[in-house]
């Protein structure tokens, strides 16, 4: 049987690493990659090389994708275009739709296709919240106390009921739906990433919040398997162990800054405003409650374990940007 | 003192062993450059419900133990009593208007037992700064129904105080009288896990901060279940925060099996309430007879 893959947002890190990966498989015969952005010039920035995957330039929020459904026969689809941030021009508007009728195009180019037999979806445990009244660790079961209201994690739930909506009307092609924890690694570039880099470092005074990543290896690997095997269902993703945000800031030889969460807010919304960081209300929730998520599911389904802790992942990521605690020696 | 030695296994531990941070080192300074260094860099492990070993046995029951040792004279009955090893929900009276017989249980625990406590706290606790981290970092978390699933499955010992906020806000007057246990949640989670309930009796923390009133409009107002008022606060002002020195007793009751149950029992109410009534009854007759055995509650004065 032949295989063609579609992957939504190969103009970002994991996106790229996913569809080079798919393509270097031998099973598979053709990957096309689909991004509103063409991929970042290989030498200039950093971009990862998509090996032979196609590229085609479709914006999601267009019906245009259902075209390129229907004109490759494509059977999976990996769709990793969620966009977690708001971008410098677009703003939070243009990252919603981007989201969510992003997606909904897709899978309804999906519904329609006779070839598609697997859907993966690519999602964040930030779908289940942070609050003082939920349990410590989330299992994919849970129904948080107070859900998100607010930007990314909000878009994620909406994205999530429809992908569900999606395995009702089509029983017969498998979805699975990832709710990774924030990525981490060399590559990796996103609000936390770029929160770690800076120097000192605002945190809530009073709250010491538990943080949990997964590494861009494991999330490539998991999103490879889920691509190429049937494995149905929602499924947490997410290193072994929790690091509290204090330790991460000691483990990085950095300096925090504990504020009164008012502080912290307004400073997160100047900080916005002025374009230096991607700040919504969440983030302060989960840097006063911090969250963790049960990884057990994944782990029977796939027989596989994430190579790296939540610990070993954030190792990594501070190896690659050079920075050591304070006492410690560069290795 | 001399030098002890660690045994993590558990088979000899003498009673009066000495906590188990206190290993063989030839160097105290080195020991306590290296802990520096750790903490400084961030080199520590933490569990999921981001419990902090380390930092609870060698910095937060150091500064609770002086209360422990010296102020209350916490003396612990029936030890043998505690299981070993293995999940166990240990469940106790709740009083004193601020919770420090929950920091007493702790230190019981760990110094004569060795083990450490998991404590299940109001979701107050949780959403206040400084206090959420704290408890979390010495061990306690969330009551709810799966943290202590979890942490009963994963073998800790488990715990709860079933009056909650009516326990420990009573009136002076209402001392050593039992209130109504919740919903029985915790028997649940105890019959789901298999594992065996603890009674615990706890006597001398109604004595440290007599709630003679209550101060409801300002309550309302800070969002707190009460704001007391004692012979001595807010008459004397931050003097008035000082426990009183009472004679305390900690006594662990024989275990209360809840493996002759099928799992499927948790969800039914009937079991469920006839557990929870019966280790209500167990522990207000242990209080009655260990408050009689402890005699005056400020000896030599009264």
């Amino acid at each position: 049987m032949t295989h063609t893959v579609l992957v939504t947002g190969v103009s970002r890190h994991i996106g790229a690493r996913v569809s080079n990966m798919l393509a270097a498989d031998p099973d598979i015969d053709r990957v096309i990659g689909v991004d509103t952005v063409p991929p970042p010039s290989l030498t200039r920035d950093g971009g990862v090389s998509l090996g032979r995957t196609e590229f085609v330039r479709v914006d999601l929020r267009s019906p245009d994708i259902a075209q390129v459904i229907a004109a490759a026969d494509i059977d999976t689809v990996v769709h990793m275009s969620l966009v977690s941030a708001p971008s410098r021009g677009g703003g939070r508007a243009a990252m919603k739709e981007h989201n969510i009728i992003g997606t909904m195009q897709l899978l309804g180019a999906c519904q329609r296709s006779a070839t598609v037999r697997r859907v993966v979806v690519r999602s964040t445990t930030a779908v289940y919240g942070s609050s003082p009244r939920d349990p410590a660790v989330f299992t994919e079961d849970l129904e948080p106390h107070d859900g998100p209201s607010h930007g990314y994690a909000k878009d994620a739930c909406e994205v999530e009921g429809y992908v569900r909506g999606f395995a009702r009307r089509r029983p017969d092609v498998t979805v699975s739906l990832l709710r990774f924890a924030n990525f981490m690694g060399p590559g990796v570039d996103s609000p936390l990433t770029r929160y770690f880099t800076q120097p000192v470092l605002p945190t809530v005074l009073g709250f010491d919040p538990r943080l949990q990543f997964v590494h861009e290896d494991d999330a490539v690997e998991v999103l490879r398997r889920m691509a190429t095997e049937d494995h149905p269902g929602t499924y947490n993703v997410a290193g072994a162990g929790v690091l509290l945000l204090s330790q991460c800031v000691r483990r990085a030889g950095r300096l925090s800054m504990p504020l009164f969460s008012p502080a912290f807010e307004a400073l997160g919304n100047a900080a916005r405003r002025l374009g230096l960081v991607e700040y919504s209300p969440e983030q302060l929730k989960l840097m006063c409650y911090g969250r963790a998520v049960e990884t057990s599911r994944l782990e029977a389904e796939l027989g596989w374990k994430p190579k790296f802790s939540t610990g070993a992942a954030f190792e990594d990521f501070l190896r690659s940007r050079g920075l050591h605690p304070l006492g410690g020696v560069p290795s | 003192m001399s030098v002890s030695h660690e045994d993590d296994d558990g088979r000899v531990i003498p009673i009066t062993a000495a906590p188990s941070y206190e290993q063989a080192d030839p160097d105290p300074l080195a020991e306590l450059l290296a802990f520096l260094r750790r903490r400084l860099d961030g080199d520590y492990e933490v569990d999921e419900f981001g419990y902090d070993p380390e930092l609870t046995d060698k910095i937060f029951l150091e500064l609770v133990r002086p209360l422990y040792n010296h102020w209350f004279r916490v003396e612990t009955v029936e030890l043998h009593n505690v299981p070993e090893e293995g999940g166990a929900l240990v469940v106790a009276n709740h009083s004193g208007t601020l919770p420090l017989d929950a920091l007493m249980l702790q230190v019981a625990m760990h110094d004569d037992v060795h083990r450490p406590l998991r404590l299940l706290g109001a979701d107050l606790v949780y959403q206040l700064p400084l206090l959420s981290h704290l408890a979390r970092k010495t061990g306690h978390t969330l009551a709810c129904r799966e943290d202590a699933d979890r942490l009963l499955r994963k073998g800790e010992l488990v715990g709860v105080f079933p009056e909650g906020f009516k326990g420990v806000g009573k009136p002076f007057s209402e001392r050593y009288k039992l209130q109504r246990f919740g919903r029985g949640g915790f028997v649940a989670s105890a019959i789901r896990a298999g594992v065996p309930i603890l009674p615990t009796a706890i006597v001398g923390a109604e004595e440290i901060f007599p709630k003679i009133g209550d101060v409801k409009s300002l309550a309302r107002l800070l969002g707190l279940p009460y704001v007391p008022i004692t012979p001595f606060f807010p008459l004397l002002g931050p003097l008035g925060l000082v426990p009183l020195p009472s004679k305390w007793m900690i006594e662990f009751g024989e275990p209360i099996r809840t493996d002759h149950y099928e799992p499927e029992a948790a969800d039914d109410p009937m079991v469920v309430f006839n557990v929870t009534d019966h280790v209500r009854e167990v522990i207000q007759q242990m209080l009655n007879e260990l408050r009689l055995r402890r005699g005056h509650a400020f000896p030599p004065f009264l």
